[in-house]
């Protein structure tokens, strides 16, 4: 899917109109032994939209990415892909599946053994859709729209600190131009500056591909400034859903205490006292 | 009567836990070398795990051998010597050399290397994410993290057991030779005389054998590690453990089976 393609699509996909949406989960639940983690999770994303979900540490928001990726296997429910069931793919289709996805994880999960270049282009390797030589151009290229030199593509991800690191992730999440990408807490462990650059790349890179981008994240300046559309999940159910312009004015109780970092309110944290 | 039963049930509970374990090793063993039949295979990831065991263990096992060697020239002269069955240590050093010491200890001490390092790189990659990131950059994690260690180990042993080999005879040559006062052509004699191809052939199948249980141990270890630097810590204890154990019951065996009558 080219990104005009995706223009097409994100513009039948306006509020007020009914088409497909890009992911849609129903009734998705998931428990590790007596822990349950998901509880009949309910949750449309728009295609060509940027979609935030909203919850504390344990709410079960990883576990849903996890979940859509397929690397954890839900208990019960369905997730959707472009109107298709993703656990009636074949595996052919499903690798075919992830090659549309992108994915920016929390901590980078940039590979040690590797040299940044490699790093950033390591899917397009994978798949052959470029050589060696090339890459080393390519990665100096989607490098440059994160803000990094052609430089780093040489240093081993040690070397580099943590916001260089995101920046190096996200560059990796888009180097193959995928049409669905997700972030996991994308700011966390980010100076507030830093946090903001690495918001308004991921703005960027995700309006340059035209791109569904599906984020988890418990920084609220970060929900607004990458969001369009908003969720919150609270054990592992969807509590809300709306627009993530007015996060905090929202007149759902959990969401605006979530939002302003209240203590008294209707989530009450478990503490043992 | 309870106390028999909740013995009975606890030994139960783990010979349950054990099967499965061994079940999950087995299908393990199973996929990683199911894909050395479907490409891709990662020719780059093969390479570096052979050089760094075929060649970084070089030195490591060349002392290992050498020394053997000769500690065991030395030790059989004194023990012979009662016997008047000096004549014996070069024909003694061979065979103990190319049948079991040089391919197993060569395999003790790449467990502690090797399969520590493939623990622990692969367990570190499993806590931060790593190995999700692989599949999700649409590459299968088996087929490029654990079927080149596979394959690797499983050719790269051989190698280092056959210089083993010549560094644990030479060993006991230098010492037979030089402290012992064997003339250096009739000590070269007896081993040549009393080796056969059998000799070798079977350290070597022990040492391919070896080799592919290091590696799947370090890799099932290291993919199934959990819970951090702890869980990482873990993992790299229990490949060695588990490596070792399992070079000295697989050697066994494989005597067994080329030497039983």
């Amino acid at each position: 899917m080219t990104p005009s393609d995706r223009e097409a699509e994100r513009s039948v996909n306006q509020p007020g109109s009914n088409p497909t949406p890009k992911i849609r989960l129903r009734g998705l639940t998931k428990s590790f032994g007596a822990k349950r983690v998901l509880d009949g999770v309910d949750l449309d994303v728009r295609a060509g939209h940027s979609m935030v979900l909203l919850g504390g540490s344990g709410s079960g928001k990883s576990v849903t990415i996890k979940c859509i990726l397929g690397l954890i296997t839900p208990d019960e429910g369905l997730i959707e892909v472009d109107g298709q069931d993703i656990a009636k793919l074949s595996r052919r289709d499903r690798a075919a599946l992830r090659d549309r996805i992108g994915m920016l994880f929390q901590n980078g999960a940039l590979f040690d053994s590797l040299p940044v270049w490699e790093n950033v282009c390591f899917k397009l390797l994978a798949q052959k859709r470029i050589t060696r030589a090339a890459a080393r151009d390519k990665a100096a290229e989607v490098l440059a729209q994160v803000g990094l030199a052609a430089s780093v593509g040489d240093l081993s991800p040690a070397e580099l600190s943590g916001g260089m690191q995101k920046r190096v992730a996200l560059a990796r999440a888009v180097a193959a131009q995928p049409d669905i990408i997700f972030f996991d807490e994308p700011t966390t462990g980010l100076d507030p500056i830093m946090g903001a650059v690495i918001d308004g790349l991921i703005v960027d890179c995700v309006e340059r591909l035209g791109a569904t981008a599906f984020s988890i994240t418990h920084d609220m300046a970060s929900a607004r400034r990458i969001g369009d559309d908003a969720a919150m999940i609270h054990k592992g159910k969807i509590v809300w859903t709306g627009s993530a312009e007015n996060l905090g004015e929202t007149g759902n109780a959990m969401v605006d205490q979530f939002a302003r970092g209240e203590r008294e309110g209707p989530i009450q944290m478990e503490l043992r006292k | 009567m309870n106390r028999f039963l909740d013995a009975l049930a606890l030994i139960g509970r783990g010979l349950i836990g054990a099967c499965r374990t061994l079940g999950d090793v087995a299908i393990f063993a199973a996929v990683g070398v199911s894909h050395l039949l479907r490409p891709p295979f990662h020719f780059r990831q093969f390479w570096r795990h052979f050089v760094e065991i075929a060649y970084f263990s070089l030195p490591v096992v060349a002392l290992t051998a050498l020394f053997t060697g000769m500690v065991l020239a030395l030790q059989s002269f004194t023990g012979f010597s009662r016997f008047n069955a000096e004549s014996a240590i070069a024909s003694v050093v061979v065979l103990s050399v190319t049948r079991e010491l040089g391919p197993v200890l060569a395999a003790l001490m790449v467990a502690g290397r090797i399969g520590a390092a493939m623990a622990a790189e692969i367990g570190t990659m499993r806590v931060t994410d790593q190995v999700d990131a692989l599949t999700t950059l649409s590459t299968d994690p088996m087929k490029y993290l654990v079927t080149p260690r596979l394959l690797a180990a499983t050719l790269a042993m051989p190698l280092l057991v056959i210089v083993a080999n010549i560094l644990g005879v030479l060993g006991g040559f230098l010492i037979g030779t030089v402290k012992l006062g064997f003339v250096a052509q009739t000590y070269l004699d007896n081993t040549w005389d009393v080796l056969e191809v059998m000799d070798v052939v079977s350290g070597l199948v022990k040492a391919a054998v070896f080799g592919f249980v290091i590696a799947l141990m370090g890799s099932w270890c290291g993919y199934n590690s959990k819970g951090g630097a702890q869980g990482v810590g873990q993992a790299t204890t229990a490949a060695v453990v588990a490596s070792s154990i399992l070079i000295l019951a697989l050697d066994y065996v494989i005597t067994e089976a080329f030497f039983s009558r």
